[in-house]
């Protein structure tokens, strides 16, 4: 038996990788244990082992590495290590939050470690659309009112990364949410993962909880993007390559000039899909940008990757030459430029949702659809991300583009992202979509179909009725 | 820990939360309820069809998707008694475990058993026994998760360390 922990994992084989045989330990076996675990030999030899300990200490770590370090009261951690990390903020949302209160009812208490690290967010099925909703709603209001907690009720909803990103988060924070796509928030310079309920309740008292510290695998993005091509266009071409388990249990860190060149709204994007190939988070190294948007004047807690940082692996992605990507039924990876498939006739589209709800996204669909029709026969649906963008797209003039030319713009929410509400989908209708999953039956009917593109696309695709290439609204 | 004796599900690669349990039905938090609903996208009454204790056995990358930890409380209230995969997503893995599911890694399983065949899994001596005697290979959990499963999941866990602590104040229904 080679009882392998990491390795079956489906993460990386750390232990082949570093030692080039397969190694019998299993779990915590880490480099640092092999190196220290070496020292009374060299010490035999009359090596002076104790440079063995600050040559190790010395070593370069990612960002990733960095944050869970801190976040555990060390001065190095490496893949493979298990740590128990200190959370700085923990979110739930409506449909996870109330089984980490029912969790929380069977333990018989439930007093939060500390309410002003807890967001509770309504942002799935918002405002209420049943009386199941409803009284979920209630549930999480009354934990808010009787802790203290953050609570962002009907009026300050909007998607929950996003309500993150422009409150909660700073760089180097570590984040857990009970959403997959809390990696969103890695954007910013954090530490930013999904977890469950039930280990969310186990958040909720304690303020702490375990983590395996990921590889972490580098996306160097090279030039900048063409115009009518967007940070979607390259997670997309990014999770095409990669698959959908391609970066199983890895942090992946995005670098170089095509993510220097992004603002944060476009970084948002890139995170946001990191767990589409498996990844724990998606990260970017704060800049200015990131030091701006997070209103962070201290740097004191801000982290970066060192230069000499280990990278599992490093994927080259030339962003120059990239064009407009779409993710076919009925897997994220599954994807073509849309040049190769156009035509496909969409009965529904959809902007909105943590991936392309942001401000960006409305400008770059109201640009497209500024002074055009919806073609007949298709139903635009637009939902910015939150209250504030909503606003700012208003006072832009997007939200009458979109409403001139014949789409409907929701309260911020989630919408039909995940087939809950707003624009659920019947038998054999095709939805074009910003949003991130296209799974059998995601939108609504399991007979129905997903195509995830960008809002450039998704726009074009609205004016034209059928799966459209917008380079060419862009250049006409 | 007791033996998990059930007949053998085969599935393929990448079976997402979406098929495991539809997003429309998250608003259900009474685990039958969900039961009701496990697999749909796949299996067409998939809780009628199982005996308690099947046991079901995947490909790579079971559970990925979303967080939702609906996915394994409905496998688990339609009587899966544990999953056997290649290779797990990270929060599948994580939740199935926290509610007392167990999620086994094995590499070779999926590519020797049979559907419908008679297996049981001996989880601490780390192998699944078939039914022409051979032994399979799965992969060992780190000491605490294992703990956390002998507790039957990690609500009980939590049990064990907050019981008594007084200041239990009432939540609603």
């Amino acid at each position: 038996m080679e009882p392998v922990w990491e390795a079956g994992y489906g993460g990386p084989d750390l232990h082949r990788r570093n030692f080039g045989t397969p190694c019998l330990v299993r779990g915590d076996i880490t480099r640092k244990n092999f190196i220290f675990a070496l020292i009374p030999q060299l010490k035999r030899v009359g090596f002076p082992a104790h440079n063995v300990k600050i040559w190790w200490y010395s070593m370069g770590m990612t960002i990733a590495e960095k944050i869970l370090a801190r976040a555990s009261g060390k001065s190095k951690v490496e893949p493979g290590e298990y740590i128990i990390g200190k959370v700085d903020l923990a979110m739930v949302h409506d449909l996870t939050g109330p089984l980490t209160l029912n969790v929380l009812k069977e333990v018989g208490y439930d007093r939060p470690w500390d309410p002003e690290k807890i967001v509770i967010i309504l942002d799935h099925q918002v405002p209420a659309n049943s009386t199941v909703t409803a009284s979920l709603h209630k549930q999480l209001r009354e934990y808010a009112g009787k802790y203290g907690t953050k609570f962002h009720d009907v009026g300050r909803q909007g998607v929950c990364h996003q309500i993150l990103a422009e409150s909660y988060v700073k760089p180097g924070m570590l984040v857990v949410g009970a959403d997959s796509h809390t990696c969103t928030l890695g954007a910013l310079g954090a530490f930013a993962t999904g977890i469950g309920s039930t280990e969310m309740a186990s958040v909720f008292l304690t303020g702490e909880l375990w983590f395996r510290v990921p590889e972490t695998i580098r996306f160097e993005l090279k030039g900048t993007l063409k115009p009518g091509v967007s940070a979607k266009d390259i997670i997309l071409y990014i999770i095409g390559k990669m698959g959908v388990d391609g970066a199983l249990y890895c942090a992946t860190e995005f670098t170089g000039e095509g993510v220097e060149r992004l603002s944060v709204d476009g970084r948002l994007t890139l995170c946001n899909m990191a767990i589409e190939m498996g990844g724990k988070t998606g990260i970017v190294n704060p800049d200015v940008k990131t030091l701006q948007f997070t209103n962070t004047k201290n740097e004191s807690q801000v982290l970066r990757s060192d230069k000499d940082a280990e990278y599992h692996k490093t994927m080259e992605v030339a962003v120059e030459d990239l064009i407009p990507q779409v993710a076919l039924p009925h897997s994220v990876d599954n994807v073509k430029p849309v040049s190769e498939v156009e035509g496909v006739e969409a009965d529904q589209v959809f902007i909105g949702s943590c991936t392309n709800g942001r401000l960006e996204d409305l400008e770059a669909a109201a640009k497209i659809l500024k002074g055009r029709k919806v073609k007949a026969g298709t139903r635009l649906i637009v939902i910015p991300a939150s209250p504030s963008i909503y606003m700012e797209a208003e006072r832009r003039g997007y939200i009458r583009t979109f409403i001139e030319a014949g789409g409907v713009v929701c309260n911020p929410n989630c919408g039909p992202c995940l087939g809950g509400h707003m624009g659920i989908l019947a038998d054999g209708e095709v939805c074009v979509s910003t949003s991130n999953r296209n799974f059998i039956g995601r939108m609504g009917s399991p007979k129905s179909k997903v195509y995830l593109v960008s809002p450039e696309t998704a726009a074009a695709t609205a004016v034209e009725g059928k799966l459209t290439d917008p380079l060419r609204y862009v250049r006409g | 820990m007791s033996v998990i004796r059930g007949r053998a599900w085969l599935f393929g690669d990448n079976v997402d939360t979406d098929v495991i349990l539809p997003g429309k039905y998250l608003v259900l938090t009474d685990p039958n309820e969900l039961a009701k609903h496990a697999l749909e996208g796949l299996v067409q009454d998939f809780y009628k069809k199982i005996s308690k204790g099947d046991i079901i056995v995947a490909g790579k990358n079971f559970g990925c998707g979303s967080s939702r930890e609906h996915a394994p409380i409905a496998l688990k209230y339609a009587g899966v008694g544990a999953v056997v995969a290649e290779s797990f997503s990270r929060i599948f893995f994580r939740n199935s475990i926290n509610i007392g599911l167990p999620a086994v890694i094995s590499k070779d399983a999926r590519r020797t058993i049979k559907e419908n065949e008679q297996i049981s899994i001996h989880l601490e001596e780390g192998y699944i026994l078939r039914e022409s005697g051979e032994k399979i290979p799965v992969e060992g959990y780190p000491e605490f998760l294992l703990e956390i499963l002998k507790d039957g999941g990690l609500l009980q866990n939590l049990k064990r360390k907050f019981a008594g602590m007084g200041g239990v104040s009432r939540t609603q229904p």
